[in-house]
């Protein structure tokens, strides 16, 4: 089956912006692109999430649905244009120490709500929070996941045990896999155990 | 027509049988010696469903015949962390549990030591309801105090239920010292926090800004005090929260002026530590002391990165999964020269015991008490 145009641009449109969020660190809200007009007022523009680039498709009016061909076309241009303009942080450059800074600020900003979270009764109902077995996230071991959890008698990752503990335990109801809550309980638990080999599946 | 039988269920049944020769030797035992083989046996009976051998029976009632006979005993029940949260909350439950198993003890004991952190937040209603549950115990119940305790009203409410936290007295011989070592230095005034901002801040084992425990001056001159009318063969048992040495301070398994402590007990002959708040199997000695923790039932505490006591034999990493495992309660049996022995009742694993004989031989001693431990099949990871 044929992918729609439109589909196949968007796909790519998101992986650039996914890229570009990543590095517009602490951006709430999404860029909002007022797009040039076309030299010739009727050709279709389009543009990149990161509120600059953009290409006129020549022989496209506005509103008319591109080809496969073309639409692949046009993600390349975008990329080019926007490698170009250097507007991706590692485009041949090394990461400058702003960056960096930036960065681990952000990372630290989440492992430290993950360490508030695993430290507060707030995730359950009954006053136990996960510190209380687990002081400096001992005894998490999430190095060892996925593996088969023998007492769940299927494969686990660490997300499935912070979600027994949760349930169990602390009696308190599940997180979705992409709660922010479980990333920043993930992040935290992982973070303590910066250094210590992968070991996936060990019992 | 002759019916299979699969090797697990042969294993049952030769079990099975082992067990009836096991308790027909029974009627030949004295009433004390008939208790501590039936908990032995249960603890086989536990232990055969996890894949123990059969010829277990054995070892166990070998190394049984090495336990001197005791003066007498007393339980112990610890760090129950009771919440405010209703009867059907599982550490009421856990606590229950043990209130329970030590009323079923026959002989009783002669006392009970309650070793600390009745309550998760020191609040009222936690101590209030601890104190029901302990006050179902038929022994007479000794307390003593942990952080979880004391540091919302600065012991206020305990003391008003249980009196005053550090105390003496003289049971068979043996001189007993009830510590208050959850002392730390003020970190609260300053910053104003409030009482509940305190508590919180003393119930995180691993909050980094925390300061270790001590027994602290004054304590420490009423020891010297108390310790003065004692002979120095008298046999001395010391109860006290914190482990009175020096594990791991991120922590605070911890007392930072053990080594104080130590001196004022360095002329006594025998003398025995027994220490609360680790959660954990603990064996320790130092010159003339012998320091041994004590269960908690509400939860168990991983042994800490570093610092463990080389004497210390651990108990297996418990099952998240099942609530009471790693989790007890526990006795002591004095012997005639005032020595410990000191027996571990894991709920759902083999009992341990650490006897003075294990302790005195050092490491060597301890490696024949850890050798049935070792090797074993099932042997858990989680």
């Amino acid at each position: 089956m044929m992918m729609r145009p439109v589909g196949f641009l968007g796909l790519i449109s998101a992986a650039i912006c996914a890229v570009v969020f990543a590095l517009r660190v602490g951006a709430k809200q999404p860029v909002k692109h007022e797009l040039p007009p076309a030299p010739d007022g009727k050709s279709k523009v389009v543009g990149l999430c990161d509120g600059q680039t953009s290409v006129v498709v020549p022989g496209v009016a506005a509103g008319e649905r591109m080809s496969p061909e073309q639409a692949r076309g046009v993600a390349d241009e975008l990329m080019r244009k926007y490698e170009e303009n250097k507007v991706l942080a590692h485009g041949g450059a090394a990461h400058t120490e702003r960056e960096m800074r930036v960065w681990e600020a952000e990372l630290k900003r989440t492992i430290d709500e993950g360490y508030k979270l695993f430290h507060s009764p707030e995730l359950g109902t009954n006053g136990i929070s996960c510190d209380m077995c687990h002081p400096d996230a001992s005894n998490t071991h999430p190095e060892t996941y996925p593996k088969f959890q023998t007492q769940l008698k299927r494969i686990a990752l660490l997300r499935d045990m912070i979600n027994w503990c949760i349930e169990n335990p602390m009696e308190g109801p599940r997180l979705s896999d992409d709660d922010e809550k479980m990333k920043a309980l993930e992040a935290y638990i992982i973070s303590t155990r910066k250094g210590v080999p992968l070991a996936p599946g060990k019992h | 027509m002759a019916k299979y039988v699969l090797p697990m269920e042969r294993k049952k049944q030769e079990y099975l049988a082992e067990r009836e020769r096991f308790f027909a030797e029974l009627p030949k035992l004295s009433r004390r010696d008939f208790f501590k083989t039936a908990a032995k046996a249960a603890a086989v009976a536990t232990a055969f469903w996890k894949g123990f051998p059969p010829h277990s029976f054995q070892l166990i009632r070998v190394a049984e015949a090495k336990e001197s006979q005791p003066k007498f005993t007393f339980a112990y029940i610890s760090d129950t962390h009771i919440l405010d949260k209703g009867l059907n909350h599982r550490f009421v439950k856990a606590c229950q549990k043990a209130v329970d198993d030590v009323n079923a003890l026959d002989p009783q004991p002669d006392f009970v030591l309650f070793g600390g952190d009745l309550a998760q937040l020191g609040k009222p209603e936690e101590l209030s309801l601890g104190k029901q549950l302990l006050d179902q115990l038929k022994a007479p119940v000794r307390m003593m105090v942990g952080e979880h305790d004391w540091y919302l009203d600065l012991g206020e409410k305990w003391r008003e239920m249980f009196g005053e936290p550090t105390y003496s007295f003289d049971h068979k011989g043996v001189h007993f010292i009830v510590l208050n070592s959850v002392i730390v230095e003020d970190y609260w005034t300053e910053p104003k926090m409030t009482p509940m901002e305190r508590m919180l801040a003393m119930a995180q084992l691993d909050n980094p800004n925390g300061r270790p425990f001590m027994v602290g001056e004054e304590q420490r001159e009423w020891l010297k005090k108390d310790l003065a009318k004692v002979d120095k063969k008298t046999p001395i048992v010391i109860f006290s929260h914190s482990p009175l040495y020096k594990y791991y301070r991120p922590w605070n398994f911890w007392t930072e002026d053990a080594e104080e402590v130590h001196k004022i007990l360095a002329p006594f002959e025998t003398v025995t530590v027994i220490h609360a708040h680790t959660h954990q199997v603990l064996t320790h000695r130092l010159r003339n002391i012998t320091f041994h923790g004590v269960l908690s039932t509400a939860w168990p505490w991983p042994y800490a990165p570093q610092g463990i006591p080389e004497l210390t034999v651990q108990m297996v990493r418990a099952d998240p999964f099942n609530q009471f495992d790693g989790c007890g309660w526990g006795s002591v049996n004095m012997r005639p020269d005032g020595q410990a022995d000191k027996h571990y009742v894991l709920w759902d694993r083999n009992p341990m015991t650490v006897t003075f004989d294990h302790v005195r031989r050092g490491k060597q001693g301890m490696a024949e008490l850890a050798k049935p431990l070792q090797g074993r099949v099932d042997w858990p990871s989680y």
